[in-house]
């Protein structure tokens, strides 16, 4: 399955700050066929470092991050379903971000890129959806941040979506998981090559934003997988441990691929999500519309803990909404939703087959 | 002494209680299935029954297995779950074979009936002449058909009869709608307390 990120441009966009970005960009790919009665569509929302290319191969030859979950035969089978994934508003692999250009200053917008939330994102989203003439998702589905995009399509656009699968994802951040995306900015910010979000013709902050990568890989992994993957064991050559290596490693990599300030932009926005918009409970918000929810935690995710999951699919029952929950198990922490595949792949499929059946009657 | 002259009962999946409730509930019902195992039960009956389905099984295998099915279960325990749904919210709830299993099935009774408007529970009757039997004369917990496990590792925890079901419920006032006895495939018609292996009871709480 060969897969080429397209772009389509937009005349405005509203952001829910006000702020009216123009024109405005979204990256995405499309994958199976999308039916006659444009039912059979489902959106893939990304995790906080993903992009549009969700599935099969692109022309430098690299997969996907979810091909494993997302092709003929797999959970989202592209020979029954039509897939689109996107990239975020806020990103920096086709969609309008910080590293785009300033229409009214022909530069950067670099720190003039307005505050954008989770709830922008999904607009941009609808706006694409609208332009495909898709008024009704079959599901909306994605892991971590892509939950929360997830949560939000289900809330603001209850009629629009048949069903939601968020996974290892949360209706608002902690604590600890702001503490964290807090260390990775003050990272960025504290390298001089940041300067001030002015670095886009000079050389950009490589170790701050390593670092922040590295921080957030720490918090991906768990104990036991981190055990399991390095222990104690040190590289030969440098005498450094493995553990070591690798974060350098992922942290370098990462260096390439993205960009600093839509780190920040898209840390800042999942920390600012609030599904309840403050409010203590999130009943009152899960209770419009009749979206199926196919919930799923994994045990060894400490960043995002199943009693998160877990208030989501509360909050559903006490007006009995449908919902299934699952926490699996696995050792891979909050990487689990990429990795954990067959367990998913038949969950999903089951929940997608059963939602188009139900979706058929309405 | 096994009834063997009652009616036959339709089984599904192989099973009496099953095979009655697919009969008892009605198209289109809303239904909650405590302890849904796989989900075979519900999945049944929202292919054929178009129910609304919900489910709520402990042990993350048989839940995989019941999502799989495209049933809306959830991980969960029966005693704790049932706080969190609002009044009336199902028009049966499903207890079947795990009141016996359950640390205070009175107070899980309670609950069943206030989230649902009815409760079809069936449980293995302790009654039973095979029980009586093994009980009297080889003087050790019965370990019967009924009740096949060694005392030591029986989710068992309690030991039940047709006759204290429907003491307890005229205590609580408790209104028994229907009642069905089973003796493998088929109705007991008479002396259920000691002919029948497996009783089912809609009940509602007027």
């Amino acid at each position: 399955m060969v897969a080429t990120t397209q772009i389509k441009q937009f005349e405005s966009l509203e952001l829910e700050s006000g702020v009216v970005l123009s024109p405005v960009d979204v990256a995405y790919e499309t994958y199976g066929t999308l039916n006659e009665a444009k039912s059979n569509a489902i959106l893939i929302t990304h995790a906080f470092s993903g992009d549009a290319h969700a599935a099969g191969v692109d022309a430098e030859g690299r997969k996907g991050w979810w091909d494993n979950m997302i092709g003929p035969g797999k959970g989202f089978d592209t020979d029954k379903y039509f897939v689109v994934a996107t990239n975020v508003l806020g990103g920096c692999k086709g969609s309008t971000g910080p590293a785009s250009i300033n229409p009214a200053t022909g530069q950067r917008y670099a720190m003039d890129f307005p505050v954008i939330t989770i709830g922008d994102m999904v607009r941009l989203q609808k706006l694409l959806m609208d332009s495909m003439g898709i008024t009704r998702l079959l599901s909306v589905a994605g892991g971590s941040m892509g939950g929360m995009q997830v949560l939000e399509w289900a809330v603001r656009y209850p009629e629009s979506v048949a069903s939601a699968i968020p996974i290892a994802s949360t209706a608002r951040h902690s604590a600890q998981q702001i503490a964290f995306n807090e260390v990775a900015r003050q990272a960025i910010m504290a390298d001089p090559d940041w300067a001030n979000g002015d670095y886009y013709d000079k050389k950009p902050p490589g170790r701050g934003l390593s670092v922040a990568r590295m921080v957030g890989h720490i918090t991906y992994m768990s104990d036991a997988s981190m055990r399991q993957k390095f222990g104690r064991r040190l590289r030969e050559e440098n005498g450094i441990f493995e553990v070591e290596s690798y974060l350098r490693y992922r942290g370098s990599q990462f260096v390439d691929r993205f960009d600093a300030n839509s780190y920040l932009y898209i840390t800042k926005a999942m920390d600012m999500f609030d599904l309840a918009n403050g409010a203590q409970s999130l009943v009152p918000v899960l209770s419009k519309g009749r979206t199926r929810y196919l919930i799923i935690s994994f045990t060894s995710d400490w960043l995002y803990p199943s009693y998160q999951s877990l208030e989501i699919v509360n909050a559903l029952r006490r007006r009995n909404q449908d919902v299934a929950y699952i926490e699996l198990t696995s050792s891979y922490g909050h990487d689990a939703f990429l990795v954990e595949v067959d367990e998913q792949t038949e969950l999903i499929r089951g929940f997608l087959a059963r939602t188009m059946k139900e979706n058929g009657k309405r | 002494m096994k009834g063997e002259n009652g009616p036959l009962v339709h089984e599904l999946f192989g099973r009496g209680d099953y095979g009655l409730i697919s009969e008892i509930v009605e198209p289109g019902a809303r239904v909650l299935d405590l302890g849904c195992g796989e989900g075979e039960l519900l999945a049944w009956l929202a292919e054929h029954k178009d129910v609304d389905a919900r489910g709520v099984e402990i042990s993350s295998a048989k839940l995989q297995k019941a999502i799989a099915k495209g049933v809306s279960a959830y991980q969960g325990d029966i005693e704790s779950c049932l706080a969190d749904y609002p009044d009336k919210a199902f028009d049966y709830v499903l207890l079947s074979q795990t009141l016996q299993e359950i640390r205070y099935p009175l107070q899980v009774m309670r609950d069943i009936l206030r989230v649902g408007r009815r409760a079809i529970v069936a449980f293995p009757n302790f009654g039973h002449f095979s029980v009586r039997l093994a009980h009297l004369f080889a003087g050790r917990a019965p370990k019967t058909k009924l009740f096949p496990y060694d005392w030591y590792d029986s989710p068992n925890i309690h030991f039940l009869t047709v006759d204290d079901f429907e003491i307890l419920a005229a205590r609580q006032n408790w209104q028994i709608e229907r009642r069905f006895f089973l003796s493998g495939t088929r109705e007991v018609k008479s002396f259920p307390n000691l002919l029948a292996e497996v009783a089912v009871f809609v009940v509602s709480n007027p």
